[in-house]
């Protein structure tokens, strides 16, 4: 077989990875991986970001023990890792501070992103703003209705937001619309790519700059209980909280790390994102890894109530997890969801990202499961503020017109009246 | 058979080899064989038969809808096998343009062999690079098929190296950075491109992303030995009011950019 100069591992994830990009993007993934290997042994960089976590995102961020919460989870003793309460509200400033103070590095001026949820849009206006980079976040037009507040958000930070009207209009499509942006601007231009996928360097770089996460939560709950969680848990769209949570654990293999993906209306129905129940091994924007996908190869759309987890692929890394062993990935419903951001809310006084609502949902399965000497670490991984409309309406607290309907008003089940 | 064949014959007639892009499918898989059997009779040399995509990264708005449109009406991937059947019965060469999940999906070695039985020449590949290429440069140097392969304005001279290395028919040179679609100017990047490219391969260099009108067709065969144009081609179709008018136009500026490539060197 003719082989070419490079190592067949390169990049790779046991057989995920890899980099299936036009070729006019190599010689950026090349600078890129070459800028951040010297920066991440470099005083200087490792310093400034270290200031950063410490004096503007606010880490580390602390463990939080739900005990009232936890009753719901066969009463075993659930310890939330609080990355809602970063700054922007969710784990992805991590990733975004790292890869911006790259781009600087790199002399780039100009930075876009994807984003579904809206978070990781959010976080990228924000490092833009904080280091004077111009900023463009492409948005699937879906997700902009559905996420209206955080548009406004990053357009308040000084982004352009530009909605994306091909395709599902939803994450995916965001992604093909950045890719199309960097290939014509890559010589001023860095792709902020918000997760563990896409071409190597992004699924390995975007782990490391989460990484910090299972780092402080591991001597947080040793500290706390005094040993390791039977159990690390944490929702998983392009995989990017579940790897930072999960990667120091890998080494610790009484640790079960448990994925949960969205199962939208079940994963019967199709209309779901559950990858590894229904996807394949094929290639999606850059990587070799899960595809939902038909026969011919065509990426077949994904649903879910969460935009930050409707997305037909999943990171490489999380692959050779699953293909290794080392981890496992479960469905939840959206109806499992939002049961999960009901309870945590009325129990604990902690609104949760609809995402992590998913691994709350998965925490209630599994703590029925393992009982009441199981300590189990989930990673809420955002705030659910951006949620409140779509809660709203799920819970038929607001009318079509999105005016409250009040508990007398005919119809109205509001969450805090159901029991 | 390799396209290069057909550029050399070109080259004899001191004149770029004209490649047209249609994608298969639009506005059915009947109605895209006629029009690339319009492209063959209006004088394009080679035929790039395109797949259409769920995920187009490479492609500009015009070939994104095409693509949209055609799989909506049903296209499958063994239609290209029909298209490379035809358009190589017509007297042109037949060369698959895909992205690679397709490819992957339908299984590398048994797409190679039911291409080459099918009389296609070879595959461009816009998103697969030679260094993780490896099962299809087995497949197609076991079927004798032609693997092109992309460089860019952007490509180092060790990636130039490394990527013409790999490439057999002919090496994809894409003028511009940035998706398909017209401009209105090629650029000097791309004579520079074809210039740097030429430094580290005897193979033919070809130009595509962004010519659509017969003097750019024109300019860029003084220096490139094969023109590449799509969108121009594409949105013949999709702006048409009917089939018929759609291969009017297109047999139209296929003529015009045929006669471009022509007296580009006069």
């Amino acid at each position: 077989m003719t082989t070419t100069s490079s190592v067949p591992a390169y990049g790779r994830f046991g057989g995920f990875g890899g980099r299936y990009v036009p070729e006019a993007l190599i010689p950026a993934l090349e600078q890129l991986e070459e800028v951040w290997r010297k920066a991440v042994v470099d005083p200087e960089f490792v310093g400034e970001l270290d200031r950063l976590h410490r004096t503007y995102t606010g880490r580390p961020s602390i463990i939080t023990e739900v005990p009232r919460f936890a009753e719901h989870c066969g009463g075993a003793r659930v310890i939330l890792k609080r990355e809602d309460l970063n700054h922007t509200g969710s784990h992805k400033i991590n990733n975004v501070l790292g890869q911006a103070l790259l781009t600087k590095r790199m002399g780039k001026t100009r930075v876009i992103a994807e984003t579904g949820a809206g978070q990781h849009g959010v976080a990228t206006a924000t490092a833009a703003a904080l280091l004077g980079l111009e900023c463009v976040v492409y948005m699937g037009r879906k997700d902009t209705e559905r996420q209206a507040l955080n548009v406004a958000r990053m357009r308040l930070l000084g982004a352009t937001v530009v909605p994306v009207d091909n395709g599902s209009k939803t994450l995916k499509d965001a992604v093909n619309e950045a890719f199309r942006d960097w290939v014509a601007n890559v010589a001023t231009t860095h792709y902020v790519l918000g997760t563990v996928t896409g071409p190597h360097p992004f699924p390995e770089m975007v782990r490391d700059f989460h990484r910090i996460i299972g780092v402080e939560a591991r001597q947080q709950v040793l500290d706390l209980v005094g040993r390791l969680p039977d159990a690390v848990l944490a929702c998983v769209g392009g995989g990017s909280n579940a790897i930072g949570i999960f990667h120091r654990f890998i080494d610790d293999r009484s640790v079960r790390l448990i994925g949960f993906e969205a199962g939208g209306e079940g994963v019967a129905s199709g209309k779901h994102a559950a990858r590894f129940s229904a996807g394949i091994p094929g290639v999606l924007h850059g990587a070799f890894t899960y595809v939902m996908q038909d026969d011919d190869g065509q990426t077949v759309e994904s649903h879910s109530v969460s935009a930050g987890l409707d997305y037909p692929s999943v990171g490489p890394e999380h692959a050779h997890l699953l293909e290794s062993g080392r981890a496992e990935y479960r469905p939840v419903t959206d109806d499992e969801a939002m049961e999960a951001f009901s309870l945590l809310s009325r129990t604990e006084g902690i609104l949760p990202a609809i995402e992590s609502a998913h691994a709350l949902a998965g925490a209630m399965k599994v703590g029925r499961e393992l009982g009441r000497d199981a300590v189990l670490l989930v990673n809420l991984s955002g705030r659910g503020d951006k949620d409140v409309h779509t809660a709203a309406e799920w819970f038929g607290l607001i009318g079509d017109d999105g005016s409250p309907r009040l508990p007398d008003d005919d119809g109205a089940k509001g969450m805090g009246e159901q029991q | 058979m390799s396209v290069a064949t057909i550029i050399e014959k070109c080259r004899a007639d001191n004149r770029a080899a004209l490649i047209g892009y249609l994608p298969v499918g639009f506005p059915s898989v009947e109605g895209s064989i006629a029009a690339m059997k319009v492209l063959v009779e209006s004088g394009v040399d080679i035929v790039e038969i395109g797949v259409p995509y769920s995920d187009p990264v490479m492609d500009g708005p015009v070939i994104q809808d095409a693509a949209v449109r055609a799989l909506a009406a049903g296209v499958h991937l063994t239609d290209i096998f029909t298209a490379a059947r035809e358009v190589s019965a017509a007297g042109a060469g037949a060369l698959v343009m895909t992205y690679w999940n397709p490819v992957l999906r339908y299984g590398v070695e048994r797409f190679a062999a039911d291409l080459a039985a099918a009389g296609g020449s070879g595959l461009i590949t816009p998103d697969l690079i030679p260094d993780e290429g490896r099962d299809w440069i087995a497949a197609a140097d076991a079927h004798d098929l032609d693997k092109v392969f992309l460089v860019a304005p952007s490509s180092t001279p060790e990636r130039l190296e490394a990527v013409t290395a790999q490439c057999r028919g002919f090496v994809y040179a894409t003028a511009v950075m940035g998706v398909t679609g017209a401009r209105a100017t090629v650029g000097e990047a791309a004579d520079a491109l074809v210039s740097r490219t030429r430094e580290h391969t005897d193979l033919p260099v070809c130009v595509g992303v962004g010519v659509s009108t017969g003097d750019q067709a024109a300019e860029v065969g003084r220096y490139a030995d094969g023109v590449i144009v799509g969108s121009a081609l594409v949105r013949c179709l999709t702006e048409a009011q009917s089939e018929a008018q759609g291969l009017e136009a297109l047999g139209a500026l296929a003529r015009e950019l045929a006669d471009g490539v022509r007296r580009s060197r006069s």
